[in-house]
């Protein structure tokens, strides 16, 4: 039943991102990684990280995803035009793509076999524990993450603010 | 209902996704796609933090995730700005028209 799930919301996923670079215009490609996003966070369930499946669908698909459909909107771009693809990059990207897809893959089947497949306990993430470690053993990261967004939106309020 | 995914099942998505988002990064020109495909590949990250997570019991993972996802926000934030004022100063979003520094 999992892995039913699994193999559904993973090819999910994997299909609307592809989508996504398929897709000239981008606001086709914001939806569909709407998608991704979706498919992702039925898969934190899966693996049950309740906290980060509600957080992945406010954060990422509500307020990321909202923020790149303004900017989408605000800019106006219209489609993108295809340039003549340089031979360079058919003939030689590709086959280097392939070769890195398979360099990882053989790198996490040297790392976990999978005849030594790990079954998944019962255990959750329960969010108080969460919580709890962020403000005892995270706290300085979590501190800096706040002086991080902190600068991030005066960042952007000075970078996209009207001239005077 | 315990799980009965192998942890390989979701490196390969984390993989998948972490090539197509390299794809989305190097092959196309808008800007606005790249910084798309940027958030794939941080949600590919996730992925593998919060499997780890499960797999070796443990809720640091969840607690990282949390603070990638704060960090994607930021990054999200900060790089429409740049788009936006770059729009405004050059009137276009195509990164092979960015050309400035070229020589």
């Amino acid at each position: 039943m999992d892995k039913v799930l699994f193999l559904i919301f993973a090819g999910i996923a994997v299909g609307a991102a592809a989508n996504l670079l398929r897709s000239r215009h981008p606001i086709h490609s914001a939806l569909s990684l709407i998608g991704v996003m979706g498919a992702l966070a039925v898969l934190y369930l899966l693996l049950g990280a309740e906290f980060i499946a509600a957080v992945q669908v406010i954060v990422y698909a509500g307020a990321i995803m909202v923020l790149f459909v303004f900017t989408i909107m605000l800019l106006n771009a219209g489609a993108e035009v295809p340039t003549s693809g340089s031979m360079l990059a058919r003939y030689l990207g590709i086959p280097l793509l392939a070769l890195l897809l398979l360099q990882l893959v053989r790198l996490l089947l040297g790392q976990y076999p999978p005849d030594q497949a790990s079954s998944f306990g019962t255990f959750v993430g329960p969010t108080e524990k969460i919580g709890r470690l962020l403000f005892t053993q995270y706290l300085l990261p979590f501190e800096v993450t706040s002086v991080l967004i902190l600068v991030a939106v005066m960042g952007a309020v000075v970078l996209a603010g009207r001239k005077p | 209902m315990p799980g009965n995914v192998p942890i390989t099942h979701y490196l390969f998505l984390s993989t998948a996704l972490f090539t197509l988002g390299v794809i989305g990064v190097l092959a196309r020109r808008n800007i606005v796609i790249i910084l798309m495909s940027i958030e794939l590949i941080l949600n590919a990250v996730n992925i593998n933090l919060v499997a780890f997570s499960r797999h070796l019991a443990s809720v640091s993972g969840q607690a990282f995730a949390v603070f990638i996802i704060a960090d994607a926000a930021a990054e999200a934030a900060v790089g429409l700005g740049i788009i936006i004022a770059m729009f405004r100063n050059r009137g276009t979003i195509q990164a092979d028209e960015l050309d400035l520094l070229k020589w």
